[in-house]
C-alpha cells in the first residue's frame, strides 16, 4: 500500500503512545479500519523500534538494572504465579522482550558470577525451559509471547515472513516465465552484493529498466527506506543498473523519486511487465522444464525452515 | 609590409603581382616583405581596421606572432606597434583630445593591452581550473576587438563632446588618480569592480588568443608618446581604468537623464548600452547598411581579393577564425550618427592610406564581408556548413541586398546539404557491470582487498551520484564536498593495493558516462537545428533567441574555444586532481595508453572484409557503409576522450600556472628531454605510423586531444615539437586540399581540429614560422594495396559538429543577428536555466514501446559478459551478409532475369509506351523484392540460432541463449532487408527523378538501368534501348565531352549516392535524354564501372 507522506504521519501519530501489545495494536486496526493490518503492524513496529532506541539507554544503567532486578525478585516472591516481569515491563515502558532480557543477564550474573554469553542468553530467551529458575522462566517465556516487536518470536516470524516473500516473489516470477539468479546462486558465483533476484533478461517495468528485484517484507519509511538506499539498493544498482524494490507492506509515496535514476518501488509484483519481445514467443517451451526443477528446489529450501514458520503461527 | 599594402591600395602595384607572389610558394619574390609576415599584418589591418563596428561576438584575433614582434622591433610607417601603448596614455590629457578625434579616441580607452603583453600576461593559470586558465586570455582578448568593452568606450564619448562635461573631473581625471571620491556622483549602487568585460563568474572562458590585434587610435600625436614599460600594464591597472570607466559612466547617465537634449546635440553616438550595466537605451537605431553608401569600393575590393588569396592559399592560421570574423562584419551593428559626408570627410582628410577607415562603417563591412563569401562560395567550405547556418546566411537581409547571387547559391547548398540526424544512443545504464569474471573474490589476493574494493565501488557512485545533484549549486566546491572521501578511497586503495581495479572501473565508468556526444548540447542542437530550419527567418528570431537563452549559457563564445571538460568529464577530471594519487594516475595512464593504441589499430572496415575480394564487397558497400561510419565514429568519439584524458593526466605534473621565464624553459627542458626519454606515448612514432597508413583520420582527431593538454614546456620538447611540426605541415597540406569534393569532409574534420589545436596559448606561436620540418608527410605510400580510411568518406557532418562544436558559433552569430540579441544584449545572451514543469515520470511514460525494445536489448547486454555482445553482434553481422548474398543468388538473379525480358519484350512492341513500361516492371520488381525480404528474414532466423549455439560457452544458460539467438536473427535481418529494401525496392532512387523528370521517359530509364546494372544485369541489354536511327546519334564533339563528364561521375562506384547528390549528372540527362546516350554510355563506360 502506497500512502502519502500524510496519512503516514497521521497513522505514526497515532501510534505514539500505544504499547506492543496485542490489544494495542487491535486499537489500531479498528482506528485506521481501511488500511491493511500488515501495513499498520509493520508501521507501528518500526515506530516502536524508533521509541525503543531512543529510550533504552535509561533502561541500561547499571543502577536501573539493580533496581528492576530487585523489585522482580520482591514481587515474584510475593506472587509467584502473576506475570510480574511483564506487569514491570508494561509499567516502565518498556518492551517486554527487552525487560526480560536484562532480567535474565542480571539473573545469570548472579548464578555464574561472571558476564553471561550472548548465545547462551539468546537460546534461553528462545527456550525458557534452560533457565534454572522456574518462575523466572515463567514469566521470560509470559514476556517474550506478549512482544510484537521485539524477542526471538518477533524476529523468527520476520525471518519467516521474509522468506515468503521471497518465495512469493519468485513464484510470480516463474508465472511470468522470467529466468532469474536467486540470492544463493549469485553468491556461489563471487558476486560481491546480492539482491534478492537478478533477472538474466531484463524487463521494464512501467516504462523503467529493471535488472533485478529486492523483496522487503516490511514498510518503506524513510529512516529504512534511506538505510536500504545506502547499504543495499545503491550497491546493487553500481552493479547491475537499475532495479525494483518491492516493499510489500507499503511504503511512503514519495520516496519514489528515483526511478529515473534506477530504483523503482512497488507495494506488489507489478502487473505491466514489457519483455523483450521476440524472447517471449519462443521461450516458453524450451525453458519450462529446467525451470520447474529450480522451482522444486526453492520449495524444499522453504520448507525446510517450516519448523520457524510453524512456531509462529 | 605596411608600404607594400599601401601602395597596393594606391595602385602603385599590380595587385596581380602580390596575388602571384601570394600564391607562388617557392619564388621569393621581388618584394622585400616576408609572405609570413604580410600576411598577419594584413590580418591584423583588418581587425584593427573593423574594431570599432565589431561589437558582436566575441574577439577574432588571429595568432598572428611575427607581425607584433617584429612590427614592434622595426616600427614601421604608421607605427600601428606602437599605438598599442597609446591608450593607457588616454586618461592623462585626455581634455585636450581635439574634438575630430574625440569618438575614436575615446573608443578605445583602456582597452587593448599590445601583442607584447602575450607572454607575460596572456598566458592563464593552466591547471588551477578552467575559468582561472583561460582568464587573462579571454578578458583581454575580449576586450581587444569586439566585446563589450569597446562600446563602453564608445559611450564615454559623449561627455567628452558635450562641452559641458569638459571640466568634470569624473570625465577626466588626471593621469594614474586614485578612485575619485564618491561624493561628487550620486550616490547609487555600488557597482562591483570586476573588470568590466570580464566573463561574468560562472561564465566559462569565451577566447583564447594569445594576440589580440591593434587598437585604432588615430590621434596622431598620442602614438609618439608609447612606451614599452606602458605596455606591461598589469591588471590592476586595468582594473582600475575599468572602475574609473564605470564612474563616469554612472555620471555620464545622470547628466543625460538631467539635460536629455545635450544627448541630442551629441555628434557621437549617444549610447549603445551594454548589458552589462543593465539598461537599454533605445533612442539609437542602429544604421542599416545598404550598396549605395559604400565608400572606398576599390579599395575595398583589393582588400578582399587579398584577404581571398590568403584564405585560399592557405596563409591564414585557421580559416575557421577568418569566416567567423567575416561573419562578424557581415553581422556587425555599426552606430555612427555621423553623417556620411563627414565621415567621409574624416577619413578622407587622413593623408596616410592605411589610416583612411575603410572599414568603419557598416556598408564597407558588409560589403566587403559579402565580397568575401561570394569568392570563397568556390571554395566549398561554406557549402558544407550545417543546414541551418546556411539557412540563417541565405535569408540574412544584407546578403540578400548586397549580393541576391550569393543568396541564391546559398539557398540552393542549403538544399544540397545532408545533414543527417541519427538518434543520440540511449544513455539509461550509467553503472559499471559487475563481472564476476573480473570481479570476483578470485581476482583479489585477500579477502580484506576484495571487501575494501567493494566499499570502494559503492563510495565512488556515492560520490558521483552526489556531484550530479549539487555540482551546479551556487558555492559548491568539489574539494570541500567530496576531497575527504575520495582520499579516504585513495588511502584505503593504497593499504589494499587495489588501484588496478579502481583504475579500470573509473575508466570504464567515464567511457560508460562521457563516451556518446554531449546529450546537453548536441542532441538539442541536432533537434533544432531541424525544427528551426522549417520556421522561416520571422519566427526564427523570437524562437531562437529563447531557445540560445535556453540551451546555450554564454553567447557566441568564437570559433576556437578552450579545451574543456564538458559534462561529466569534469567530474573525472576533478576526482583525478582532487586524488592526486600517483599510483593510482600511472593505472590510469597505463591502460589509457593501451586502450588507446588498441583502438588506433582498430579495423574499421565491416570485420570479415578481406582485401581483395573487393567485388563481392562492393556489392555491399551501401548497406555498410552507414555502419562503419557509425563504427568509426563510435571509436574516434571514445579514441577522443581517452586521449584527451591520457594527456590531463601525462602533462599535470608539469602544469604550471604561466608561461615559464625562459631561463626556467631552457632549464626544464634540458631536464625533461634527458630525463623523460621515455614520454607516455610514442606521439611521433603513432603519427608517422598512421600518415604511412593513411590513418590520419582516426589519429590525428584524438593525437589533437592529447596534445590540446600539453603544459608550456610540452611543446618545446624534441619529440612534441616534431609531432606538432608533422601536424602543421599536415594541416597545410589539407587545408591546400580543400578545393577538391572527395572525402571533403574528413579533411574538414582534420583542419577544423587542427585549427583549433593550432590556437590553444600552450602551442608557441612561432610553430607557424618555422620551416624546420621539411619532412614530407605524404609521400610515403609505404604500405601499398590495403586502402586507408583516409580515402573513405567516413566523416559526416555530425561527427564533425560533435568533434567541433565551435563550427556552431557560425549558426549561433546569425542567429543572434537575426534575433537582435546582439545588439540589445551586447552579444551576451542570458542564460535561462529550464525547470520542468511536467511531472517527472512523462518522458518515461511517453516513450515509445520500440525504443523501450531497443533499451531492453542493450540491457541484457549490459549485465552479461562482453564476449556474448561481441559474438552476437559478430554472428549477426555475417549471417545477414550471407542472406544478402543468398537472396542474390538466387531470387534476385530470377528476378532480374525477369525484369529483362520484360523490358525486352516491351521496348520489342512498336508502340511502346516507355514510361508505363517501366512503371509496371518496376512495381513488379518492388513486389518481387518484398518477397526477397521475407525470405531473407526466414533465412536468418534459421541460421542465427545454430552459429550462437556453437558459438556460447556451454554453460550459457537456455534463457540468456534463447535471447541472444533472437537478438541476433532480429539484427541479422534487419541488415539484410536493410540492404535489400535499399537496392532491390530502390524506391528511394526513382521517386525524386520520375518527378523532377517526369516527361522524359528515357530518363526514367536511366536510373532503373542503372539499378538493374547493380543487380549484374549483363549490360547488353542497354544497348536495347539504344538509337534505332541514324538520326537519333549527336555529333561527335557532343558525345564525346558528354561522355567524358559522365564516365567521371560512373567511374566513382557510388552511383547512387551520384545520381542523388551531383546536380551534374541530373543536367546530363536532362539535356541529353535520348537513346543514344544510353548506346554511349554502356559501351564506354561500363567496363570501367565494372572494374
Amino acid at each position: 500500500m502506497r500512502l502519502s507522506r500524510a496519512e503516514y504521519k497521521e497513522i505514526v501519530r497515532w501510534t505514539d503512545h500505544l504499547r506492543p501489545t496485542r490489544q494495542c495494536m487491535k486499537m489500531l486496526k479498528d482506528r485506521f479500519p481501511h488500511h491493511s493490518q500488515s501495513t499498520l503492524l509493520s508501521i507501528f513496529s518500526l515506530e516502536y523500534q524508533k521509541r525503543i532506541k531512543r529510550t533504552i539507554s535509561m533502561h541500561r544503567s547499571p543502577a536501573d538494572v539493580e533496581r528492576y532486578f530487585q523489585r522482580y525478585l520482591s514481587e515474584a516472591e510475593a506472587r509467584p504465579t502473576a506475570p510480574v516481569l511483564l506487569e514491570l515491563a508494561n509499567e516502565m515502558d518498556l518492551s517486554p522482550a527487552l525487560m526480560a532480557r536484562i532480567i535474565l543477564d542480571r539473573f545469570l550474573q548472579d548464578v555464574d558470577g561472571g558476564i553471561p554469553s550472548k548465545t547462551v542468553l539468546n537460546s534461553m530467551l528462545k527456550e525458557p525451559s534452560l533457565i534454572p529458575d522456574q518462575i523466572l522462566a515463567n514469566n521470560i517465556y509470559q514476556c517474550t509471547i506478549n512482544d510484537c516487536c521485539y524477542g526471538p518470536l518477533v524476529d523468527c516470524i520476520k525471518h519467516a515472513i521474509g522468506q515468503e516473500h521471497e518465495v512469493l516473489l519468485r513464484d510470480k516470477l516463474k508465472e511470468q516465465n522470467l529466468s532469474f539468479l536467486d540470492e544463493n546462486q549469485l553468491r556461489t558465483m563471487g558476486y560481491d552484493k546480492t539482491p534478492d533476484i537478478i533477472l538474466e533478461v531484463p524487463v521494464a517495468v512501467e516504462g523503467h529498466i529493471v535488472h533485478w528485484i529486492e523483496s522487503k517484507a516490511s514498510f518503506g519509511d524513510d529512516h529504512s527506506h534511506r538505510t536500504y538506499l545506502n547499504e543495499q539498493f545503491w550497491s546493487y544498482w553500481n552493479r547491475f543498473g537499475p532495479g525494483l524494490v518491492i516493499y510489500w507492506y507499503g511504503f511512503i509515496g514519495e520516496l519514489d523519486c528515483q526511478r529515473d535514476r534506477g530504483i523503482l518501488l512497488k507495494d506488489c509484483f507489478p502487473t505491466d511487465i514489457v519483455t523483450l519481445c521476440h524472447a517471449t514467443q519462443q521461450e516458453r517451451t524450451p525453458e519450462a522444464p529446467k525451470e520447474d526443477k529450480e522451482w522444486k528446489k526453492g520449495i524444499r529450501r522453504v520448507a525446510d525452515e517450516k519448523p520457524g514458520k510453524k512456531l509462529n503461527v | 609590409m605596411a608600404a607594400l599594402l599601401e601602395s597596393l591600395m594606391l595602385r602603385k602595384v599590380d595587385i596581380n603581382t602580390v596575388l602571384g607572389w601570394l600564391k607562388d610558394s617557392f619564388t621569393e619574390p621581388e618584394f622585400t616583405v616576408q609572405k609570413l609576415e604580410f600576411v598577419p599584418f594584413l590580418l591584423n589591418f583588418l581587425r584593427e581596421q573593423s574594431s570599432q563596428v565589431l561589437t558582436n561576438g566575441p574577439a577574432t584575433p588571429a595568432k598572428t606572432p611575427s607581425f607584433s614582434d617584429k612590427l614592434a622591433g622595426r616600427s614601421t610607417s604608421s607605427g600601428a606597434g606602437s599605438r598599442s601603448a597609446s591608450r593607457v596614455q588616454l586618461f592623462s590629457p585626455a581634455p585636450s583630445v581635439s574634438p575630430g578625434s574625440e569618438s575614436e579616441a575615446a573608443g578605445p580607452s583602456g582597452l587593448t593591452v599590445g601583442g607584447q603583453l602575450r607572454h607575460e600576461g596572456g598566458r592563464g593559470d593552466l591547471h588551477s581550473n578552467e575559468a582561472g586558465r583561460w582568464e587573462a586570455g579571454g578578458r583581454r582578448s575580449a576586450r581587444g576587438v569586439g566585446g563589450g568593452h569597446t562600446r563602453m568606450g564608445e559611450q564615454v564619448s559623449p561627455p567628452f563632446a558635450g562641452q559641458l562635461n569638459l571640466n568634470n573631473l569624473e570625465d577626466f581625471p588626471p593621469v594614474g588618480s586614485s578612485p575619485i571620491s564618491p561624493a561628487t556622483s550620486k550616490p547609487s549602487r555600488r557597482i562591483n569592480p570586476t573588470p568590466v568585460s570580464g566573463d561574468r563568474p560562472h561564465s566559462k572562458p569565451k577566447t583564447c588568443f594569445t594576440s589580440t590585434p591593434f587598437q585604432k587610435a588615430s590621434s596622431p600625436l598620442l602614438e609618439t608618446e608609447a612606451s614599452d614599460g606602458l605596455m606591461t600594464a598589469g591588471s590592476s591597472m586595468r582594473l582600475k581604468e575599468e572602475r574609473e570607466l564605470l564612474k563616469r559612466e554612472k555620471t555620464k547617465r545622470a547628466q543625460q537623464v538631467a539635460s536629455p537634449l545635450l544627448s541630442a546635440l551629441d555628434p557621437c553616438t549617444p549610447t549603445k548600452t551594454g548589458a552589462r550595466t543593465g539598461s537599454k537605451v533605445t533612442s539609437d537605431m542602429p544604421t542599416s547598411p545598404e550598396p549605395s553608401k559604400v565608400t572606398f569600393s576599390s579599395e575595398l575590393d583589393v582588400l578582399v581579393e587579398l584577404y581571398c588569396t590568403c584564405i585560399s592559399e592557405n596563409l591564414v592560421p585557421n580559416i575557421f577564425l577568418e569566416l567567423f570574423f567575416v561573419m562578424q562584419l557581415l553581422t556587425s551593428w555599426a552606430h555612427h550618427t555621423h553623417d556620411n559626408e563627414e565621415q567621409k570627410s574624416l577619413c578622407a582628410a587622413n593623408t596616410e592610406v592605411l589610416e583612411r577607415c575603410y572599414l568603419r562603417q557598416v556598408h564597407n563591412c558588409v560589403y566587403f564581408a559579402v565580397k568575401v563569401l561570394e569568392n570563397q562560395f568556390q571554395w566549398v567550405l561554406i557549402a558544407h556548413l550545417d543546414k541551418c547556418t546556411l539557412r540563417l546566411l541565405a535569408e540574412n537581409e544584407r546578403v540578400a541586398c548586397f549580393s541576391p547571387d550569393l543568396r541564391d547559391r546559398l539557398t540552393q547548398a542549403q538544399d544540397r546539404s545532408t545533414a543527417k540526424l541519427s538518434p543520440s544512443a540511449s544513455t539509461f545504464i550509467h553503472s559499471v557491470p559487475f563481472q564476476p569474471a573480473t570481479d570476483n573474490r578470485s581476482n583479489f589476493f585477500s579477502d580484506k582487498a576484495f571487501h575494501t574494493f567493494k566499499k570502494q565501488r559503492d563510495v565512488f557512485y556515492e560520490v558521483l551520484r552526489e556531484w550530479e545533484d549539487l555540482h551546479k549549486e551556487p558555492g559548491w566546491s568539489f574539494d570541500a564536498a567530496l576531497g575527504g572521501r575520495i582520499r579516504g578511497i585513495m588511502s584505503q586503495l593504497t593499504s589494499a593495493g587495489n588501484h588496478s581495479h579502481f583504475a579500470r572501473l573509473f575508466l570504464k565508468q567515464l567511457v560508460q558516462v562521457c563516451k556518446g556526444p554531449r546529450p546537453s548540447s548536441s542532441s538539442v542542437d541536432a533537434a533544432d537545428a531541424d525544427l528551426l530550419g522549417m520556421l522561416g527567418a520571422d519566427s526564427l528570431g523570437r524562437l531562437k533567441r529563447l531557445e540560445e537563452r535556453l540551451i546555450q549559457p554564454h553567447g557566441v563564445v568564437g570559433p576556437c574555444p578552450p579545451p574543456s571538460f564538458p559534462g561529466h568529464q569534469e567530474f573525472f577530471r576533478d576526482f583525478i586532481q582532487t586524488a592526486s594519487c600517483c599510483q593510482l594516475n600511472q593505472h590510469l595512464q597505463d591502460s589509457l595508453c593501451q586502450q588507446l593504441l588498441q583502438l588506433d589499430e582498430v579495423s574499421i572496415l565491416s570485420p570479415a572484409a578481406p582485401i581483395g575480394d573487393g567485388e563481392e564487397e562492393e556489392e555491399e558497400e551501401d548497406g555498410d557503409m552507414e555502419q562503419q561510419k557509425q563504427r568509426f565514429s563510435s571509436v574516434l568519439l571514445l579514441a577522443r576522450l581517452l586521449a584527451k584524458f591520457l594527456g590531463f593526466i601525462s602533462f599535470f605534473p608539469y602544469q604550471t600556472s604561466g608561461r615559464p621565464s625562459r631561463d626556467i624553459q631552457e632549464t626544464s627542458v634540458a631536464l625533461r628531454s634527458k630525463v623523460t626519454s621515455l614520454p607516455v606515448l610514442d606521439v611521433c612514432a603513432v603519427l608517422n605510423n598512421s600518415i604511412r597508413r593513411k590513418r590520419t583520420i582516426l589519429t590525428v582527431p584524438w593525437l589533437v586531444e592529447f596534445l590540446s593538454m600539453l603544459d608550456f614546456i610540452g611543446p618545446l620538447l624534441l619529440c612534441y615539437r616534431t609531432t606538432l611540426g608533422s601536424l602543421l605541415l599536415l594541416y597545410r597540406f589539407d587545408s591546400a586540399d580543400l578545393s577538391e569534393e572527395m572525402c571533403y569532409l574528413n579533411k574538414l574534420l582534420l583542419v577544423s581540429v587542427l585549427g583549433w589545436l593550432f590556437q590553444i596559448p600552450v602551442i608557441p606561436e612561432d610553430i607557424f614560422l618555422t620551416c624546420e620540418f621539411t619532412a614530407a608527410v605524404r609521400e610515403a605510400d609505404g604500405v601499398t594495396g590495403s586502402a586507408g580510411l583516409d580515402c573513405i568518406p567516413l566523416v559526416d557532418q555530425r561527427l564533425l559538429y560533435t568533434c567541433c562544436p565551435f563550427l556552431g558559433e557560425f549558426r549561433k552569430l546569425l542567429a543572434a543577428f537575426v534575433s537582435g540579441s546582439t545588439a540589445r544584449s551586447g552579444g551576451i545572451i542570458r542564460k535561462i536555466t529550464p525547470t520542468s514543469a511536467e511531472l517527472k515520470d512523462t518522458p518515461t511514460a511517453m516513450r515509445s514501446q520500440q525504443k523501450l525494445q531497443v533499451d531492453l536489448e542493450q540491457a541484457f547486454f549490459h549485465n552479461q559478459p562482453p564476449s556474448l555482445r561481441r559474438t552476437v553482434e559478430f554472428v549477426a553481422e555475417r549471417v545477414g551478409s550471407n542472406a544478402v548474398k543468398h537472396m542474390k543468388a538466387t531470387l534476385v538473379r530470377e528476378l532480374v532475369e525477369r525484369g529483362e525480358k520484360m523490358l525486352r519484350d516491351g521496348l520489342e512492341s512498336p508502340n511502346s509506351n516507355a514510361s508505363m513500361l517501366n512503371e509496371s516492371i518496376c512495381a513488379r520488381l518492388c513486389e518481387a523484392g518484398l518477397e526477397a525480404l521475407a525470405k531473407a528474414t526466414k533465412y536468418c532466423d534459421e541460421k542465427s540460432p545454430e552459429a550462437i549455439r556453437v558459438l556460447l560457452p556451454d554453460e550459457t544458460t537456455p534463457t540468456v541463449l534463447t535471447t541472444s539467438e533472437n537478438i541476433t536473427k532480429r539484427l541479422a535481418a534487419e541488415k539484410a532487408c536493410g540492404w535489400l529494401s535499399a537496392n532491390i525496392t530502390g524506391s528511394e532512387i526513382k521517386t525524386p527523378l520520375r518527378s523532377r523528370f517526369d516527361g522524359f521517359t528515357v530518363t526514367e530509364l536511366v536510373p532503373f538501368l542503372l539499378h538493374l546494372r547493380r543487380m549484374k544485369i549483363n549490360y547488353t541489354y542497354l544497348v536495347a534501348v539504344g538509337p534505332r536511327t541514324d538520326d537519333e546519334l549527336p555529333t561527335g564533339s557532343h558525345l564525346r565531352t558528354l561522355i567524358h563528364r559522365v564516365g567521371d561521375t560512373l567511374t566513382c562506384r557510388k552511383v547512387h549516392e551520384y545520381i542523388r547528390q551531383t546536380p551534374v549528372l541530373d543536367l546530363l540527362i536532362f539535356v541529353c535524354m535520348d537513346h543514344t546516350l544510353l548506346l554511349f554510355f554502356n559501351l564506354y563506360l561500363v567496363p570501367d564501372f565494372y572494374i
